[in-house]
């Protein structure tokens, strides 16, 4: 990825579809292409719980005790369903364009697929998912890295949580009603995630040198992603959440003073995440996330 | 269906009542506090719904057994409607149902929702000690978490106070 991507510059980048599509139909995407900032902003809190999702289910099977491994996994559960409720809730939003305009997006072609719409030109909470490219996608760039060790997937999952948590507090009281209504029920589930994946941080930073030694280097992979949580995108005009930032890190800071962590000052934020600019690990994600549905279809099982 | 007025609302009611969890079997879904209405719209019966856990993969299932319940008594137009607010709570269980869910060797919710926390001596449902302790905050469902009797050594599952 070029330094350029993450310049945060307003300049629009343009991508044209495959070559049976003229030349001018190019595509706008970071603005442009969206039809409302809220479409934009739902895709966003969907993309983010879904592919968090995506990486703690990588862990089933393999948690370190059985116990964890099911915690890990109820996590991923719960954040699936609120990435379903945010991609139904922005299905909704999206005006269904004429069955033609979908016609060879969901085939073995690389034509991109600009507008997440499946075989049929429809666009469902599935066309969303798992129709729309890497440069689509709008999730934070912290829960696309990779999950490493236990200890980083649990620092992941705690700098997330406890964002999240003041994130929804805030949503469930915005006036859009449907995303206010899915805040308050998330909420009550990200509860539940903020205090496990806390006590894990406090347990692990305070335990044998071995674990302390791993939160260190978790957090040294990890913190540089945690800025952007707090800069607003375009879109992002519903909570505001640089409002979020000293009640997040006064949060981080006692947790870290009692896992005897140190919190890092002046680190270079990484941001690009909400407007589509990804670290490389997002595209292999979606590889194997979306690779039935690009192969065959509209396959079910 | 001929006669569709609100005697048919008491009909369909009892007929929801028939209907399980599939995860939880003992309980109904009104046991659970998951159906939010009844609504007879001509000779279509809508069936009102609010997911437990916004993942939980058995809502699915429960709106399919819905329907089928229905139509295996004549109600074949159905329509089940899922709305999430106000959100689900463990408060909406029936107090039959957490006898229910005892009996069933899984805790019940012991607190209000509005103390969510964990509590400590959940009551062990096998020997009914309060002399336990959480081994892990996520059972086999999203809705449970593991304990343990430390005095007859079961482990058993507790239904969270959500």
């Amino acid at each position: 990825m070029q330094d350029s991507d993450f310049t945060g510059s307003k300049e629009k980048l343009k991508i044209t579809k495959s070559s049976k599509v003229p030349p001018e139909e190019t595509t706008e995407f970071c603005e442009g292409w969206e039809r409302s900032s809220r479409e934009a902003y739902t895709l966003h809190l969907a993309d983010t719980t879904l592919i968090l999702s995506q990486r703690n289910s990588e862990w089933c099977g393999h948690g370190p005790i059985l116990e964890q491994d099911i915690a890990i996994t109820n996590i991923s559960l719960d954040l699936l369903g609120q990435a379903r409720n945010f991609y139904q809730y922005a299905a909704a939003l999206t005006p269904n364009p004429s069955p033609q305009n979908g016609e060879g997006r969901n085939t073995l072609t690389p034509t991109p697929s600009l507008k997440g719409e499946g075989a049929g030109g429809e666009v469902t909470e599935n066309s969303l998912a798992y129709l729309r490219t890497e440069r689509e996608y709008k999730n934070l760039l912290l829960v696309e890295q990779p999950n490493s060790d236990w200890g980083q997937t649990i620092l992941r999952q705690y700098l997330f949580s406890q964002f999240q948590y003041l994130l929804y507090e805030k949503l469930q009281n915005s006036n859009d009603e449907q995303l206010a209504a899915i805040a308050a029920k998330a909420l009550k589930e990200t509860t539940y995630h903020l205090r496990w994946s806390r006590e894990w941080v406090i347990r692990l930073g305070d335990g044998t040198p071995e674990s302390h030694q791993r939160m260190l280097k978790a957090i040294d992979e990890l913190w540089r992603y945690t800025g952007e949580m707090f800069e607003a995108a375009d879109y992002e005009t519903i909570v505001d959440v640089s409002l979020l930032k000293n009640d997040w890190s006064q949060k981080v800071n006692d947790v870290f003073a009692e896992a005897t962590l140190p919190v890092p000052e002046n680190v270079f934020m990484q941001t690009g995440g909400k407007k589509g600019m990804h670290t490389e690990h997002l595209g292999y994600i979606l590889t194997e996330l979306q690779y039935l549905q690009r192969t065959y279809p509209g396959c079910e099982w | 269906m001929v006669n569709m007025g609100p005697i048919e609302e008491k009909k369909i009611r009892d007929i929801l009542e028939t209907v399980t969890d599939p995860e939880v079997p003992v309980l109904t879904i009104t046991d659970l506090g998951i159906v939010r209405g009844v609504k007879i719209n001509g000779a279509e019966v809508e069936v009102i719904i609010t997911p437990t856990y916004t993942g939980c993969p058995a809502m699915d299932m429960i709106a399919m057994n819905i329907k089928l319940a229905l139509a295996e008594q004549g109600y074949l137009k159905t329509k089940i409607t899922s709305v999430l607010s106000p959100a689900w709570t463990t408060d909406w269980m029936s107090e039959a149902g957490k006898i229910k869910l005892q009996q069933y060797g899984i805790a019940p919710p012991q607190t209000r929702s509005d103390h969510p926390g964990l509590t400590e001596n959940i009551e062990c449902p096998q020997c009914h000690s309060t002399n336990t302790r959480l081994i892990s905050e996520f059972g086999s469902t999203a809705c449970k978490a593991l304990y343990q009797c430390n005095d007859c050594k079961e482990p058993f599952d507790y239904f969270k106070c959500h």
